[in-house]
């Protein structure tokens, strides 16, 4: 027979002990790995992400002291390809991707909706599993000699010509895709059933609208991924015709369905950073977001608008010219919603009462370079433009001004802005604040060189270039070391202050949004009771913040 | 009352009708039919595809909102065919 003891009562907290929080509800490294706490599976994604993170940025360095000569004295061609594929694979598929959705998403959207956690805990649990296996087929493919193709796997090179794991690499891209699925569908379900009563969709926080839009791209577009890398697989182990027109197939056909899904993830990217930003603006300039409806809807339009526009990557693929028209309509279309953002921000600002904290400058920071991003898309996305500056450094420059100007710019600054959320602990504001500015100074010398570079004829994926380019590769080079310095700085204080930093309280910001009225670091179900939602987010009184600051300093 | 969910005969009726359209298909595929050796595994691929969607993804038996969804999934990849097409069928060079 089986007795069950009776529930013994919990013995009260004595002044030593801490209350127990998700950190502290168990210790060991099963109750980690085993654990469907969403905070914990952000914790998980947070260390694994962050390795991946610095993979694919030793890769860039070796890429950027090769570039400091016009020779080519430090690497091989070949060495040289296999490393801008690295930095690439790792930088997009495991790192950018799961980025913000991954850790934040994972950490605040229950919070944010007033849950205790995620609709499904175990397939949040099984995503970062399958996350995980596929970096584990990466760095297989990796350490094993590498892949030479691009990150883009273009045929028929990728499944004719290439040597190399690129079947394992595609296979860990697969994977790791699923997981993305399973997340996307997590969190759609999860917004749509999970909302605390009150929570309508008009008080949601636009960092959901901006999650709840990423998801519905994960779900609709990761699917082709998969597809496109099995048939080139397919082409490449067995010879199946798909692509290579010897075989019968045809190469733009894997460019028409390799975009469909690369485009999208383009969006996947920034637009969970928008949705920081929508959070930090409102917070430090104590001011209700300015449209609150535009900049929720804007979200949903770029992510519709973000499926049209693929074929702009393929204007000088012999693509039809009447179908790269459309497409460079359809591109000019996206950059309308994403406007209306970087508006509403900067009307957010305007009478706001300010506060230069590090989250806020990490946002001001996105707000301009996403903008130089999204502008020379316009460069590109035009016709003729495009011919002259097409697989250049000039693109180059673009997409690292919207994914690292833009979307690291803002996981840092949403790092910072929930840190002492996740942590319990404030980091050094100073050391934080001089860490922002390093990176902002070090990514303009390293990528603002290369536009002009891009617009002089340098093209992308050489190690050996034309001399007059040197001066301007050394800037980049030596922007990028700053660079280098600006992200280890982060690493080192904030791993510092999640023993040493100061007790941050359960609002440090005084911010409004559910995960704020909860301790800090939460317990292991978020909230002691399930909150009642009355009142729309960002009730900021920006006239109450002056006044405050002006009796607290007189 | 209406099914909410399919028995388990559903199943095996449908797992053999699947096996018995991939035999079509290879069947198919080894005839001469001129451009029809296109059409037709595209339609058997569609007939396989409905069935998934009905029976085993439980469509058949799912509310109105579910049906919304999964046109929506079919919503978009008519916009990867029509794009895709609208470059195939009007290059110059062909």
């Amino acid at each position: 027979m089986i007795t069950q003891a009776p529930p013994q009562p919990e013995p009260p907290l004595t002044s030593h002990q801490s209350p127990l929080t998700y950190l502290n509800v168990r210790h060991t490294i099963r109750s980690w790995l085993l654990t469907t706490d969403h905070k914990r599976i952000a914790l998980l994604y947070m260390v694994s992400i962050t390795l991946f993170f610095f993979i694919g940025g030793a890769a860039a360095t070796l890429m950027r002291l090769e570039l400091l000569t016009p020779q080519g004295d430090l690497v091989t061609s070949e060495t040289y390809n296999k490393l801008f594929t690295i930095h690439g694979v790792v930088m997009v598929w495991f790192f950018l991707i799961p980025s913000i959705p991954t850790v934040l998403g994972n950490f605040l959207l229950p919070m944010m909706l007033g849950a205790r956690d995620v609709a499904f805990p175990k397939l949040n649990l099984a995503s970062w599993y399958l996350f995980m296996a596929g970096g584990a087929f990466a760095v297989f493919s990796i350490i094993t000699g590498g892949v030479d193709t691009g990150w883009t796997f273009y045929t028929p090179y990728s499944s004719t010509y290439a040597n190399g794991h690129v079947i394992a690499m595609a296979a860990g891209i697969f994977i790791a895709g699923f997981g993305s699925i399973a997340t996307g569908l997590n969190f759609i379900v999860t917004t749509h059933k999970m909302r605390a009563p009150g929570m309508t969709w008009s008080r949601l926080p636009l960092f959901v609208w901006s999650l709840y839009t990423t998801s519905i791209i994960l779900v609709l577009a990761t699917p082709v991924l998969a597809m496109v890398l099995t048939l080139m697989a397919l082409e490449r182990a067995f010879g199946v015709g798909i692509f290579n027109p010897a075989l019968g197939g045809d190469p733009l056909l894997f460019q028409h369905l390799f975009w469909f899904y690369s485009h999208p993830a383009v969006y996947i990217m920034i637009l969970p950073g928008m949705g920081v930003v929508s959070e930090l603006i409102p917070c430090f300039a104590r001011k209700k977001i300015f449209g609150y409806h535009f900049v929720a809807y804007a979200s949903v339009a770029i992510g519709v608008l973000g499926f049209l526009v693929w074929g702009h990557h393929m204007f000088v693929s012999s693509q039809s010219i009447y179908a790269g028209m459309i497409f460079s309509v359809l591109s000019f279309m996206v950059a309308i919603p994403s406007a209306i953002k970087v508006f509403n921000w900067t009307a957010t600002l305007y009478k706001g009462s300010i506060w230069f904290a590090t989250p806020m400058l990490y946002a001001l920071g996105f707000i301009g370079l996403f903008t130089i991003g999204g502008l020379t898309g316009l460069f590109l996305a035009s016709l003729a433009v495009d011919v002259h500056v097409h697989d250049t450094y000039f693109v180059i420059a673009h997409f690292h001004y919207i994914m690292v100007g833009g979307m690291v710019m803002a996981y840092l600054g949403g790092l910072h802005f929930w840190w002492p959320k996740i942590s319990g602990r404030m980091y050094p504001e100073g050391l934080a604040k001089f860490s922002a500015f390093t990176i902002f100074a070090g990514f303009n010398l390293t990528f603002f060189p290369q536009f002009i570079l891009g617009y002089l004829g340098m093209p992308r994926r050489y190690r050996v270039y034309a001399p007059e380019f040197q001066v301007l590769n050394v800037m980049s080079s030596a922007g990028a070391s700053i660079l280098a310095v600006g992200y280890l700085l982060p690493l080192a204080y904030l791993l510092w202050s999640w023993k040493y930093g100061k007790v941050a309280g359960p609002n440090p910001w005084r911010a409004t949004g559910l995960e704020w009225t909860t301790a800090s670091p939460p317990p292991k179900d978020n909230f002691q009771t399930t909150p009642i939602v009355t009142e729309g987010p960002y009730d900021y009184d920006a006239q109450a913040a002056e006044e405050e600051w002006e009796h607290a300093h007189a | 009352m209406k099914r909410t969910f399919p028995i388990a005969g559903t199943y095996v009726i449908n797992g053999i009708a699947l096996l018995c359209l991939l035999a079509l298909t290879i069947f198919a595929a080894y005839v001469k039919l001129g451009p029809f050796n296109t059409v037709i595994p595209l339609l058997i691929a569609l007939a396989k595809g409905a069935l998934i969607a009905l029976f085993f993804m439980h469509l058949r038996y799912s509310k109105p909102l579910m049906w919304v969804f999964a046109s929506a999934g079919v919503f978009w990849l008519g916009i990867l065919l029509v794009l895709a097409l609208g470059d195939y069928l009007t290059r110059g060079w062909r």
